[in-house]
């Protein structure tokens, strides 16, 4: 029975009652108080069930590492699954769920596969569910994905209810991790004069110190922690910053910070969880480390926990676990648990000790506590299912033999420590195995580099492989002094405090307890907790040929759970080294990745949801586009008008009355979006000569002309219409989605190729709004507007002009997209309204119409014009879309050529461009495929061409198509069967893609 | 022209800090050598500064020159002046190898004031904007959040962001974000 002692209790508030619910039960805790203090408070020591074999399981530690206690936490937007419960601070109206449970946490069904485990033994899945092959889809993977899994994913219709930020930090030395050795090396590295960032994952300084005991500079931990923070807060050049992990460690000192604000106050204002972007020049990780379990049966049963935890509970929460509780251990620091456990004036009915030895100094005073000491012993098993019941006493060396069963309810077990170095190995730190401490440290030789090829990750404290007090303070004080020397800071005292704490005598490693336990024993004996993975799955892995660690890890699933084995992993390789008869260096580790515990998608995303989830562009027209019921359409950020439907009118009718409107009279496209770059320099014309596949640098001073360009890989990259505008100066305009990128391949092929020629480029894109005034009567409304000439000998098709229309600066393009009389006028941008609304008004009198981006579309297919994005997929070149009128042979090469050389480009069996009319004038689908005899080796069926671009054609008042067809532009008249959704098929007949005005009459005018 | 059709109007909100759209501000990109005399010389004449050194900005009342690379720099002057005082530097260096464009209409400016802002802007671009870093007379050409910007400290109090003008509402709406009077760091200060 757990329960709340009524002393002790340094972190929690016991005038602050705090009530939570969990699995609808109303329970009390006190501020302070983390998930699992509380609900061990309560008695709650089952709070979860495993993941594989549903067995009933506790928490057994005390903090990040925590692999049992895992909880579903809050309810509907709020509500996140996979929460430690030793990590979730408590607040009034906590809700907490137990995971993996059905249909209640006591009584789960699926406890059967417990019954099944020796079936469920390394590798069942690959080995069980192979054959026969249609099972997988029907009858196994329903069954695993029921089976399996922790938490529930969040409901499909919630809404994180909550925002988040980022923050871009710099510091000199930036120290993870609060404890002693932390705050020591922030100490020295501030004092010295280095700007130091401290970031703490709890929400308290001070890490192990305060429980183990000892004195630092004769002061009890708690005093000096106190001090040592106050000396860091007085300092200017020092920060701390609490509840924020050091999530991940990347190349060149960048380290991401987790920093959860609102957690244990979700009604609080502002941010959940801030992501701080750290730069900094060096990088203490001042970690701590993680107490190992020890192997042996029923190591899982709930009220088994890590000596330390119990230690931690009792110490901070004023929680013991059990009235009795057993210590099993190999080393000295677990008798600071029976300790004070007794001197709480509970009991501790024995310590286990495997050492044949046994301790130090804290086995005496354990001793003259009156304490029972066995040395050379073994914890044979634990019996026991929801609840501890008793342990077996055995011997070490031997093969499990009972020879004593002790009543109890808790054990605290320890296997000796492991230092946290996943920080220091996220960005390639090597780690060397310490064998008189039984663990893997931090190898100085093999820090991580950075971009000079010096190191940039230094380990302080226990996180460096120094677990006594003393140790652990000159060691960070090191640390400290080493990461403020490399950026130049060296002034002042460097020395660190001093620390007391008993001497421990060494440990002795135990992968197994005992040490010879027969297999029955070994298949209880847990090594991954949330996977459950035994002792015997790791030899059976071994046995069946798996030597690698990572190979293991991935057969096994050891590791692979929401903990990421921060328990399992040393025990689990040290046990596969045995298996294997290898050194467990020579083994090695499985790679440590960020982040070091999860952390929210939310803080990822940062500020970036609602109205800001991404940049929308807008033009200067967009209030106009808006207040006038435009249905969008994203083009690359943009949101540009698809059609304008009035009142009652579907999107269909509006696109095909903005066609007609602009065919007989007059139409109006916001064309804003267009790239516009300015190439200027004596090498201009050479350079734009280069970028497209026609030449450029013959194009006359006030004419425009139409250009393609290339990748190096010969595919049509982007289009559109070149002006000159004087001897060294071009405008070039791009697709809509393209600006940005032409424009920044322009750069990299000045900065990169040819960067002695004399071209310099601005993206103006932004600087100008641009119309297109369109239809039969675009030149009586510029006329109307007054100002300058444009009468077709003033400003013929593919000139431009500088001038003025009704007061406007503006910069007229003769060119046409649509097949009609087409001006593009291009105003500041802050004029772009007032223009357009001018246009609006003036051309009331022809039925001045709007049109979007699929008017535009149908009107360019009507006139056989391609469209990037539409009839190019980045496999297209020009010559398919039979534009070799664009590609100049007279240039010695462009951006391209070369590529549009080789066999697979000129093999005649390329699909081509065509126009397809239906036989019955419907419309053929989109991206359907033009029908071929046979079938392929898949038994598919074969093809001979695809459609790239299909509309109904208002003007012509039938369906028409473009599309690539083998030999297609020799099949004219042919008529050919196209997919038309099922089984059926259309017919379509090879006509000229050119369906509208062939001769350009009506743009020439 | 005094009522420049601003991209929002001249939007503002008030939090951490004060964020105000400001009026047409006249800006002329000149790309060329900033190192070449000539170029030094005409934007001295035409401007009259001289060109700041790297993410550096030189301001005279309401002219000024930004650093923007090596080879670019953002000419600052009245937004009426802008498109002549572009032809007129433009015909300075003809026969030089520069390019001038007037970029006043391509962009929205906003203006942070309160002592917060150092704070607003290191949420949202990665820029060391500790005092000791980043001061009154530098800019930085970089990103917020999502979109391209660049900035810089009129005064300790007061900083200038430009963007492009189709994203200055979610410029707006980033920096009101993260201006939110809940959401203080108080990294930079204590």
């Amino acid at each position: 029975m757990s329960t709340r002692v009524h002393f002790q209790g340094r972190l929690i508030n016991r005038d602050r009652p705090v009530s939570f619910k969990f699995n609808g039960t109303l329970l009390n805790g006190y501020q302070g108080d983390t998930l699992a203090s509380a609900l061990l408070a309560n008695d709650q020591m089952l709070m979860g069930r495993s993941f594989k074999y549903h067995r009933p399981r506790g928490v057994v530690a005390s903090g990040s590492e925590e692999p049992n206690a895992i909880v579903g936490l809050g309810t509907g937007n709020r509500f996140e699954p996979n929460q430690r419960a030793t990590t979730t601070e408590i607040f009034h109206g906590l809700t907490a769920t137990s995971q993996n449970h059905w249909p209640s946490l006591n009584y789960d069904v699926g406890i059967v596969n417990n019954l099944l485990s020796r079936f469920l033994s390394a590798g069942f899945y690959y080995k069980m569910f192979i054959h026969p092959r249609p099972f997988w889809k029907h009858i196994y993977e329903p069954f695993i994905r029921h089976s399996a899994g922790l938490g529930k994913a969040p409901g499909a219709e919630s809404r994180d209810a909550d925002r988040y930020e980022h923050f871009y930090a710099f510091c000199d030395v930036l120290v993870i991790g609060g404890g002693v050795a932390g705050l020591q090396s922030a100490l020295t590295a501030a004092r010295a004069g280095a700007k130091v960032l401290l970031l703490e994952q709890t929400a308290h300084l001070g890490g192990r110190a305060p429980v183990d005991g000892g004195t630092i500079d004769g002061m009890d931990p708690d005093a000096w922690v106190a001090k040592a923070r106050a000396e860091l807060h007085a300092l200017p050049n020092a920060q701390i910053r609490t509840r924020t992990m050091g999530a991940g460690v990347y190349d060149h000192g960048y380290v991401l910070g987790y920093e959860r604000l609102t957690d244990h106050a979700p009604e609080a204002a502002g941010p959940r969880h801030r992501l701080w972007r750290i730069r900094a020049a060096q990088i203490i990780t001042a970690t701590g480390a993680i107490e190992r379990p020890l192997s042996f049966a029923g190591n899982d049963i709930p009220g088994v926990m890590l000596a330390s935890a119990v230690r931690d509970y009792l110490v901070n929460f004023g929680v013991s676990p059990g009235d009795r509780t057993v210590v099993v251990t190999n080393n000295d620091d677990a008798y600071r648990t029976a300790i004070a456990l007794v001197q709480a004036g509970l009991k501790v009915p024995a310590i286990l000790d495997a050492r044949p030895e046994g301790g130090g100094a804290l086995m005496d005073e354990a001793k003259s506590l009156g304490i029972r000491v066995e040395t050379g012993a073994a914890a044979v098993k634990v019996k026991g299912s929801k609840c501890v019941h008793s342990i077996c006493r055995g011997v070490q060396a031997g093969e499990g033999e009972v020879l004593e069963e002790i009543f109890c309810d808790a054990v605290a077990m320890s296997g000796g420590w492991s230092p946290v170095v996943h920080l220091w190995s996220h960005c390639g730190g090597k780690l060397i195995w310490d064998a008189s401490q039984a663990t893997f440290r931090p190898d100085h030789d093999r820090a991580p580099t950075s971009h000079d090829g010096n190191p940039f990750v230094i380990a302080s404290g226990a996180a460096d492989g120094a677990f006594h007090l003393n140790d652990v303070l000159q060691n960070a004080a090191n640390a400290g002094k080493t990461a403020a020397a490399r950026v130049g800071a060296e002034k002042g005292d460097a020395a660190a405090s001093s620390g007391e704490a008993q001497g421990e005598a060494p440990l002795v490693p135990v992968w197994m307890m005992p040490q010879g336990a027969k297999k029955q024993l070994r298949m209880k004996a847990w090594l991954d907790y949330q996977n459950d993975v035994k002792v015997s799955d790791v030899q059976l892995a071994a046995q069946e040929g798996f030597e690698s660690v990572e190979h293991t890890k991935r057969y096994t699933t050891l590791g692979m759970a929401t903990d990421q084995g921060k328990l399992s992993n040393i025990n689990g390789l040290a046990t596969l080294a045995n298996a294997l008869g290898a050194d467990i260096p020579q083994v090695g580790t499985t790679t440590f990745r960020p982040p070091y515990t999860p952390i929210s998608m939310g803080a990822i995303a940062g500020e970036a949801r609602g109205d800001i989830f991404q940049p929308i562009r807008k033009t200067p027209m967009q209030g106009w586009h808006e207040a006038n019921g435009a249905h969008w359409e994203p083009v690359g950020h943009w949101r540009r008008p698809y059609a304008f439907p009035k009142a009652g009118e579907s999107v269909h009718d509006a696109v095909k009355r903005e066609v007609l409107a602009t065919r007989n009279s007059l139409g109006l496209l916001d064309a804003s979006t267009l790239g516009k770059i300015i190439v200027k320099g004596p090498d201009a014309g050479r350079f734009l000569d280069m970028l497209y596949t026609n030449m450029m640098s013959t194009l006359k001073v006030g004419k425009c002309r139409y250009g393609l360009m290339c990748s190096e890989n010969g595919f049509l990259s982007d289009d559109g219409v070149v002006a000159r505008i004087d001897e060294d100066t071009f405008l070039c305009h791009t697709t809509t989605g393209g600006a940005d990128r032409i424009h920044a391949h322009m750069e990299e092929w000045l900065q990169t190729e040819w960067w002695d020629w004399k071209v310099w480029t601005v993206n103006a894109t932004e600087q100008f709004a641009q119309v297109a005034v369109v239809g039969p009567n675009a030149r009586k409304l510029l006329e109307k507007l007054g100002g300058m000439d444009v009468s077709k000998e003033a400003l013929a098709f593919m000139d431009w002009k500088d001038g003025e229309l009704a007061g406007f600066p503006v910069r007229v393009y003769r060119i046409s997209f649509s097949g009609e009389l087409s001006y593009e006028i291009a105003v500041p941008a802050n004029l772009g309204r007032a223009f357009w609304d001018k246009l609006i008004e003036a051309g009331q009198e022809w039925n001045i119409t709007p049109y979007g981006t699929e008017a535009l579309h149908i009107m360019r297919a009507e006139k056989g014009f391609i469209m990037i994005g539409d009839e190019t997929d980045g496999t297209v070149i020009p010559q398919d879309l039979g534009l070799d009128w664009a590609i100049s042979k007279k240039k010695d090469d462009y951006i391209g050529k070369r590529a549009q050389a080789r066999s697979h480009m000129t093999d005649p069996k390329r699909w081509k461009l065509v126009g397809l009319e239906t036989l019955d004038g419907s419309v053929l689908r989109d991206g359907a495929y033009a029908l071929a005899e046979g079938t392929n080796e898949n038994g598919q069926r074969n093809t001979q061409g695809r459609v790239t671009s299909t509309y109904r054609s208002p003007t012509l008042n039938k369906g028409i198509a473009m599309g690539l067809v083998l030999n297609g532009p020799d099949r004219m008249g042919e008529v050919i069967e196209f997919t038309a959704g099922g089984d059926d098929i259309a017919k379509a007949k090879i006509v000229n893609a050119v369906f509208f005005d062939p001769e350009g009459e009506k743009q020439n005018v | 022209m005094s009522d420049v059709a601003l991209a929002l109007g001249g939007a503002s909100f008030d939090g951490l800090v004060n964020i105000e759209e400001l009026a047409g501000q006249g800006m002329v990109t000149l790309r060329g050598d900033l190192s070449d005399t000539t170029i030094i010389s005409a934007v001295k004449d035409v401007f009259g500064v001289t060109l700041p050194g790297t993410r550096e900005t030189a301001f005279d009342g309401a002219q000024g020159a930004l650093w923007m690379s090596p080879d670019e720099a953002l000419l600052l002057c009245p937004y009426e002046e802008a498109l002549q005082r572009a032809d007129e530097l433009s015909a300075k260096l003809h026969g030089s190898h520069a390019l001038v464009v007037n970029v006043s209409d391509a962009r929205a400016v906003f203006r942070l004031k309160g002592v917060m802002l150092r704070e607003v802007i290191a949420k949202l671009a990665p820029v060391d904007m500790s005092p000791d870093a980043f001061t009154p007379g530098m800019v930085r050409r970089t990103r917020m959040a999502q979109v391209a910007a660049a900035f810089w400290m009129d005064d300790a109090n007061t900083a200038r962001i430009v963007c492009f003008r189709s994203v200055a509402a979610y410029m707006f709406g980033i920096l009101s974000v993260s201006a939110d009077d809940a959401s203080a760091v108080n990294h930079f200060t204590r």
